[in-house]
C-alpha cells in the first residue's frame, strides 16, 4: 500500500490553523482505486464562493456591480446592482422645455446620441401634430444608422477586448474615429451631439460633407470585413462565445428583450420594419436574425447590422432631396437671425419661443425607434403648458439587463464578462 | 413570426403615420373584444395620436392583461414598458400605465389604472405573466412608490435601500431632493461601505433554500440533465 500526498485546496474548508492547504494522504487500494484518508470531508456540494465584479471593473462596461454566488467556478446565483448613475433626467425633464430637453438625451446613451435626439423630437413632433420636411427626414435616417454604426463599434471594440482580441479593438475605433469627425463637421460636436430640434435639426449638412460620408461607406466595409474575418471563424472567438448566455425566443420575448438580444434567439422583430418611422419601410434592408440566441449569434446579428445600416446609408445619400430643412411653422422653430431682428412678427415669435418655449396640445404618444441597444421608446405627456407632465425613457439595455442572472446561472465566471458584453449596456442609459 | 399572421389576415403592411389626427380614429381591435368580456371593468378608452388608450378597473387589470397575453386573437406577448404619471393638477388621479405589444398582430395597445386620490398606493403585479416586469415594476415603485402586490423581490433599484427622502418623480417630491445638502452629506458620510452587501447576500453557505422556487427548480433540473443528484434542500447537500 503506496502513500503519496496531494494538496486539497478547497475554499477556506481546505484550509488548516496557518492558512495553509491542509495536505490529505492519498491511498491506493485493491484495484487501482483511489480513496481520501482525510479527517475531514471537503463540503463540496455547499461550499460556496461570492465574488463582486464592479462598480469599478472595465468589463462591466460601466457602473455595474454584480454580485456572484460560486460553486467552484459555476456561477450559482447572480445579483446585479444598478443605480450609480442615477441622475434623475426624468425629473430633470419635468422642469424643462421640450427644445431643453435635447441635450439629456444626448447624456443616457450616449454612444447613441443623435439616435436618442431623432428619438425625442420624433415623439414630440406626434405630440405637437408636426409633418417634418422630406430632407430632415432622410438627413434624421442617415443620422440615426450612423449613430447605429458608431454604437456597434463601441460594442464590437469593447467585446473583443473582454474576450481577449486586442486587434480589431484598434481598426473599429479608428473608423469610429472616421465618424466622430464626419459629426464633429456636421453639428460641432462628437460625442454631445444635440443635432436636432423639434421640427427640423440644428444645423444643415455643411458643403462637402456628403463626400466625406460617401467615403466613409466606401472604405468602412473592408475594416468590418476584416474584423469579421479575424473574429467570426476564430477558434477562440467561438470557443468563448458559441453556446454562452443562450435564451430561447419564448423566454427573449417574455423577458422583454430587444435589438439584436431578441432577433438573436430568433424573433426578427425590428422597430424599423414593424413599426416604421421614418418612411424606413421605402428603404431596401434585410432584419438579422439568429437561431440559437446565444452571445455568438447577438455578434452575428449586430455585424449583420451594420452592413445593413451601410446599405440604408447608400440608399439614404441617393435619395436626399433638396429642399427646406425645418419645417415652416413660426410656433415651433425659431425665426432666422436677420428676420429676427428686422421684423416686428418675427421678433416676437424669437422671443415667445426663446422665452415660454413651444407649446403641444394636452395628449401623450409613445414613439418607439430601434435604437442600437433595443427598443427604445419615449413617452411624453402634456398638459399643454410648455413643459412635459412627464417624460419617461424606455431604456432598451435596461431591461435586457435585467435578465442577466438568468443567462449566467449555471455558466462559468469568465463566461459572465461575455454574456454581459453581449448585452451591449450603457449604464447612463440604464440609471438615468 | 411577426408578419405571417399579419399576411394570412389580410392587413395592410404598416407604415410610418403620416396626418395622424390628434383624436379619434381606428381604435385598436382589441378594446372591443376587452369591452365584451370586461363589460363592467372597462372604465373608458380614446384613441390620441394613434394609439389606443383603455381605463380599466385596478382590481381586474391582471386578469384583463391575462386575457391580452393568452389569448391567440389578441397575443400581447411583448410588455414594452409599466410607468406612472403624476399631474401637477393635485385633482387629477396619478395614473399606472401599461404599454403592451402584441408581436404576432403588430399591435400596441395602453392600459391605465387610475389610482384615486388618497387612496393606497397598490396595483397587482404582472410578474407572473411578464419576466419583464420585475425592474421595471421596482422602478416603478423606487420613483412613485407604487407598491406591486404579488412582485416577489420588491425594493428600491434606482435609489439605494436607505435611501430616506420619498419617492423622486412625485411631483411635491423637491427637484433637489427633500433634504438639506448639508444633511445629505452628513448622511453620505455615515454610511458603512463595508455594509454594501445585503444579509441575503451574505448568507451563501444557506443560499439554497433562499433562492426563489423557480430558480431551485431550474437547478435542479440542470443537476439532472448533468446526471447528478438532486439536493432538496440544502441539509441534504451537507
Amino acid at each position: 500500500m503506496s502513500k503519496r500526498t496531494i494538496e486539497m485546496a478547497v475554499g477556506t474548508a481546505g484550509l488548516d490553523a496557518y492558512g495553509q492547504p491542509i495536505r490529505a494522504p492519498l491511498t491506493v487500494r485493491e484495484q487501482g482505486a483511489l480513496a481520501v484518508d482525510a479527517p475531514w470531508e471537503p463540503e463540496l456540494e455547499s461550499e460556496h464562493m461570492l465574488i463582486n465584479i464592479g462598480p469599478q471593473h472595465p468589463a462591466t462596461h460601466g457602473v455595474l456591480r454584480l454580485v456572484l454566488e460560486l460553486d467552484g467556478e459555476t456561477v450559482v446565483r447572480c445579483v446585479p446592482h444598478i443605480g450609480y448613475l442615477h441622475c434623475g433626467f426624468e425629473k430633470i425633464g419635468e422642469y424643462r422645455q421640450y427644445n431643453q430637453i435635447i441635450p439629456w438625451t444626448d447624456r443616457e446613451d450616449y454612444l447613441n446620441s443623435l439616435g436618442n435626439n431623432v428619438a425625442f423630437v420624433l415623439g414630440c413632433e406626434r405630440l405637437f401634430g408636426i409633418e417634418i420636411t422630406p430632407r430632415c427626414t432622410v438627413l434624421r435616417v442617415i443620422a440615426m444608422e450612423l449613430s447605429r454604426l458608431m454604437s456597434h463599434l463601441v460594442w464590437m471594440g469593447t467585446t473583443c477586448i473582454d474576450i481577449g482580441a486586442f486587434t480589431p479593438f484598434l481598426w473599429l475605433y479608428q473608423e469610429r474615429e472616421n465618424l466622430y469627425n464626419l459629426l464633429e463637421g456636421w453639428v460641432g460636436a462628437r460625442l454631445t451631439t444635440s443635432a436636432t430640434r423639434v421640427g427640423g435639426m440644428a444645423a444643415e449638412v455643411p458643403d462637402g460633407w456628403m463626400d466625406g460620408l460617401n467615403a466613409f461607406i466606401r472604405n468602412f466595409p473592408k475594416t468590418l470585413n476584416e474584423s469579421d474575418k479575424m473574429l467570426s471563424k476564430n477558434g477562440i472567438w467561438m470557443g468563448r462565445t458559441v453556446g454562452i448566455g443562450a435564451l430561447t425566443a419564448e423566454e427573449a420575448i417574455n423577458c422583454g428583450m430587444s435589438g439584436a438580444m431578441l432577433r438573436a434567439s430568433g424573433v426578427a422583430y425590428d422597430v424599423r420594419k414593424d413599426f416604421p418611422y421614418l418612411d424606413y419601410e421605402t428603404y431596401d434592408f434585410d432584419v438579422a436574425v439568429g437561431t440559437s440566441g446565444d452571445v455568438y449569434d447577438r455578434y452575428l446579428v449586430r455585424v449583420e447590422e451594420m452592413r445593413q445600416s451601410i446599405r440604408i446609408l447608400e440608399q439614404a445619400v441617393q435619395r436626399l432631396p433638396d429642399g427646406p430643412l425645418n419645417v415652416d411653422d413660426p410656433r415651433v422653430i425659431l425665426p432666422p437671425k436677420t428676420k429676427a431682428t428686422s421684423q416686428m412678427e418675427s421678433m416676437i415669435h424669437h422671443f415667445k419661443l426663446v422665452m415660454e418655449g413651444p407649446r403641444p396640445p394636452i395628449g401623450e404618444v409613445y414613439v418607439p425607434v430601434e435604437s442600437p441597444k433595443g427598443e427604445k421608446g419615449y413617452y411624453l405627456v402634456s398638459d399643454g403648458t410648455s413643459k412635459p407632465v412627464r417624460w419617461r425613457i424606455r431604456p432598451p439595455a435596461f431591461v435586457n439587463l435585467s435578465a442577466i442572472p438568468r443567462m449566467v446561472e449555471g455558466h462559468l465566471l469568465s463566461d459572465v464578462i461575455a454574456i454581459n458584453a453581449s448585452i451591449d449596456i450603457v449604464m447612463g442609459e440604464i440609471d438615468r | 413570426m411577426p408578419g405571417s399572421a399579419r399576411e394570412a389576415a389580410g392587413l395592410p403592411e404598416p407604415c410610418t403615420p403620416h396626418h395622424v389626427v390628434q383624436h379619434g380614429g381606428p381604435e385598436n381591435p382589441s378594446v372591443a373584444a376587452l369591452r365584451d368580456r370586461f363589460p363592467e371593468a372597462i372604465v373608458r378608452s380614446h384613441v390620441m395620436w394613434g394609439e389606443t388608450t383603455v381605463f380599466v378597473a385596478a382590481a381586474r387589470v391582471h386578469e384583463i392583461i391575462r386575457f391580452l397575453r393568452d389569448d391567440t386573437a389578441h397575443a400581447y406577448n411583448y410588455l414594452v414598458d409599466i410607468t406612472a404619471v403624476e399631474y401637477r393638477d393635485a385633482d387629477q388621479p396619478m395614473e399606472v400605465v401599461w404599454h403592451l405589444r402584441s408581436l404576432p398582430w403588430q399591435r400596441f395597445l395602453r392600459i391605465k389604472v387610475e389610482l384615486p386620490t388618497g387612496a393606497p398606493l397598490e396595483i397587482p403585479s404582472v410578474t407572473d405573466l411578464y419576466a419583464a416586469a420585475d425592474w421595471i415594476e421596482r422602478e416603478c415603485y423606487d420613483m412613485f412608490g407604487i407598491a406591486f402586490n404579488g412582485h416577489p423581490d420588491l425594493r428600491r433599484i434606482l435609489m439605494w435601500d436607505t435611501y430616506r427622502e420619498g419617492h423622486p418623480l412625485r411631483k411635491d417630491f423637491p427637484l433637489r431632493g427633500r433634504f438639506s445638502r448639508a444633511e445629505q452629506l452628513s448622511q453620505a458620510l455615515k454610511i458603512d461601505t463595508s455594509g454594501g452587501y445585503s444579509t441575503t447576500e451574505l448568507s451563501v453557505a444557506d443560499a439554497f433554500n433562499d433562492l426563489p422556487e423557480d430558480m431551485k427548480q431550474r437547478l435542479r433540473d440542470k443537476r439532472t440533465a448533468a446526471g447528478l443528484a438532486t439536493p432538496a434542500s440544502d441539509e441534504d447537500a451537507r
